[in-house]
């Protein structure tokens, strides 16, 4: 067992240093891309030109400055080509909106799931069901940011119920805090319920054959009894791997048409924005921000996985 | 799932690789034929499919006009009173229900119903252009890592983890703005960074990892089967067995994925192009017109309803679609999305 932990975290560095190489490289390949031209800004002479390049060591080989750019990184000193502001401040201030967005959207979407999942499954192919799946192929198939734009609409230009998007902090109010979340999360959630009560809802129609429920049903226990502390328990497996890849992408700025939408703010936002610049240096901090808790939630679970299915270990 | 509906997770009965053979796939084609479900599904996309491809008749038939053709300072007649076709306040004018403009124009005096049936050109293409690449791609891949293992096995593996680690709109944008700008030269192929193949290439190669994952599971435990090592026994080189052998078994996963992929790759590019990443101006696709339909919403709401009841009505008949081939061929495989 420690054998594979091992070798399940030595092969996450490895992909996170891909990613780190990968991100970098994709920005540098772009001909006409020239990082220097945006410090220097337009109309910048030739003989500033050629310090700006000089100074930020654009004219070292491809490999000198990409291990700058990671010992910046991992020193926290590293700024954005454009305006010189320090990342890993940005980043931060973007953080209490995008885990605010994560979390109370994940708490929307998992009971929605949950409790659609489990109704779908107490009558399989009834006319509940079919509408659920039909409702479910439908949420998963409108793109979030339109979602998002007929809320907004409806609710905060025809309607004025909710604000026009921005972000407040919860330490500055916990009403207008939830008054500027309760539509981003929504948003968010409609597909995320749609697809998670679905995979419930076959986990739970696969589960419910299984030895271990005749038993407890030749036991006499309740419905109830036999649904929540047998089943349910076993079937939640597949939606909670599948959360906890969806939330760290949320986390890692993954939401990025919603909090563009909404303009949170948040790091999804910034990673939107500075992509627009072809800033390299804040780009290059969020997906590795990113990909660092996808790649961490996805070793989380194998190694839960190996710990529960001997088998895994000794395939992998 | 959210942007697009396409994120991190795949769920495939990895442990019964599905039997492949003349039987099952009529039985399945019989229980698809009965879904009212599927075949309406299948309708609806038809007729889209069909409206789409028939643009340039309407365009030049119908509404007298290209989709790129301005008409912002004209005036046409609507029963019987002349309106101008974006008014002096910069608002265009909403559906006329007539040839001319008949779901109205946008904000350049474009036609809507001709920009909306080209976009769908443009959406479609890229929709099914992305889901070949991503089949023929996640598909070899997959085959590869999980029949070979070793070596072959860890460097597939660990490229498909790195792209699986980014969610699925960060890449996307990402390698959107790096390509639009620059455009690809790979060898002898360029593609200029305004070309529909950028996206499409995109979009594609973000989808690999969604189905070469599962295909490569299945194929680990189609190895040790029995009729593997019967072809091997006979002789028959790994290549041999791959077509003959592995092929035809994951053939069912990878149909099954093939109307979820399309449907994916048209949300995507309607996410990207929301952004700026994806179809560049002023080449109309759905995600373009939503994009700048959601700008407009609070003056003219026709210039969002319009490409989002297209799209909508693609990717749910596809999406449905998907579902009825999964419950036909009794698979169960599922994308989701951020």
């Amino acid at each position: 067992m420690a054998r594979y932990i091992a070798r399940r975290l030595v092969s996450s560095l490895v992909v996170l240093f891909l990613v780190s190489v990968f991100t970098f490289l994709i920005f540098q390949v772009i001909p006409n891309g020239n990082p220097a031209l945006r410090i220097a800004g337009r109309g910048a002479s030739p003989a500033t030109l050629v310090a700006v390049v000089k100074e930020w060591g654009f004219n070292q080989p491809l490999y000198v400055q990409y291990a700058d750019m990671m010992k910046k990184i991992f020193t926290g000193s590293v700024v954005s080509y454009s305006g010189n502001i320090n990342v890993l401040g940005q980043l931060r201030a973007g953080l209490p909106a995008t885990v605010s967005l994560a979390v109370g959207a994940s708490v929307i979407w998992l009971s929605g799931a949950i409790v659609i999942g489990v109704i779908s499954s107490r009558r399989i192919g009834g006319t509940v069901d079919r509408l659920m799946g039909v409702l479910a192929s439908v949420s998963i198939s409108v793109p979030v940011y339109v979602i998002g734009a007929v809320a907004l609409y409806f609710l905060a230009y025809k309607v004025s119920i909710f604000p026009n998007g921005g972000y407040v902090p919860i330490s500055q109010s916990f009403f207008g805090w939830l008054d500027h979340m309760i539509l981003p999360w929504l948003c968010l959630s409609v597909g995320f319920i749609g697809l998670y009560s679905r995979v419930l809802r076959s986990s739970i129609i696969e589960t419910e054959g299984e030895d271990f429920v005749r038993t407890a049903k030749a036991k006499g226990l309740t419905k109830r009894r036999i649904l929540v502390h047998h089943v349910l328990r076993t079937s939640m497996i597949p939606i909670i791997s599948l959360w906890g890849l969806d939330f760290a992408g949320v986390i890692g700025g993954g939401a990025i048409l919603i909090e563009t939408l909404f303009n949170l703010q948040g790091v999804g936002q910034y990673a939107a924005e500075s992509i627009g610049l072809l800033d390299i240096p804040p780009i290059m901090v969020i997906v590795m921000y990113g990909t660092f808790f996808v790649v961490l939630l996805t070793t989380a679970v194998d190694i839960l996985h190996a710990f529960a299915e001997p088998r895994v270990r000794l395939q992998a | 799932m959210s942007p697009i509906a396409l994120s991190s997770s795949e769920t495939l009965a990895a442990d019964t690789p599905s039997p492949h053979g003349e039987r099952h796939r009529r039985a399945a084609l019989r229980r698809l034929l009965h879904d009212k479900v599927a075949i309406g599904s299948v309708i609806v996309f038809a007729l889209i499919v069909i409206a789409c491809l028939c643009a340039p008749l309407y365009a030049k038939y119908v509404a007298g006009t290209g989709p790129n053709d301005n008409h912002v300072t004209e005036v046409i007649r609507v029963g019987g009173k002349a309106t101008d076709v974006v008014s002096t306040s910069g608002i265009p004018i909403g559906p006329t229900w007539q040839s001319k403009f008949l779901l109205g124009a946008d904000s350049n005096g474009r036609d809507v119903a001709v920009r909306l049936l080209y976009g769908g050109r443009t959406s479609l293409m890229i929709g099914f252009l992305a889901a070949a690449i991503t089949l023929t791609f996640g598909t070899l891949t997959g085959i590869l890592a999980g029949f070979f293992r070793g070596w072959t096995d860890t460097v597939l593996s660990r490229a498909l983890d790195v792209i699986w680690a980014y969610p699925v709109v960060l890449l996307g944008i990402a390698l959107g703005t790096a390509l639009e700008l620059g455009g690809l030269k790979l060898g002898p192929l360029v593609i200029s960074g305004n070309s529909l193949f950028v996206p499409a290439l995109i979009i594609g190669f973000v989808f690999i990892p969604y189905l070469a994952r599962p295909i490569r599971t299945q194929v680990l435990l189609l190895r040790e089967r029995e009729f593997v090592a019967a072809a091997r026994l006979l002789g028959k080189g790994s290549m041999s067995i791959i077509v003959s052998e592995v092929l035809p078994n994951v053939t069912s996963a990878v149909v099954v994925f093939v109307p979820l992929i399309v449907a994916n790759a048209i949300l995507l590019e309607a996410g990207l192009s929301y952004l700026g990443a994806g179809v560049q101006a002023p080449n109309p696709s759905w995600g373009t017109m939503i994009a700048s339909g959601v700008a407009l919403i609070t003056s003219t709401p026709s210039l969002l309803f319009a490409p989002v009841i297209m799209l909508v009505a693609t990717t749910v008949s596809m999406n449905l679609f998907g579902e009825s081939l999964r419950n036909a061929i009794g698979t169960t495989t599922s994308m989701a999305g951020r």
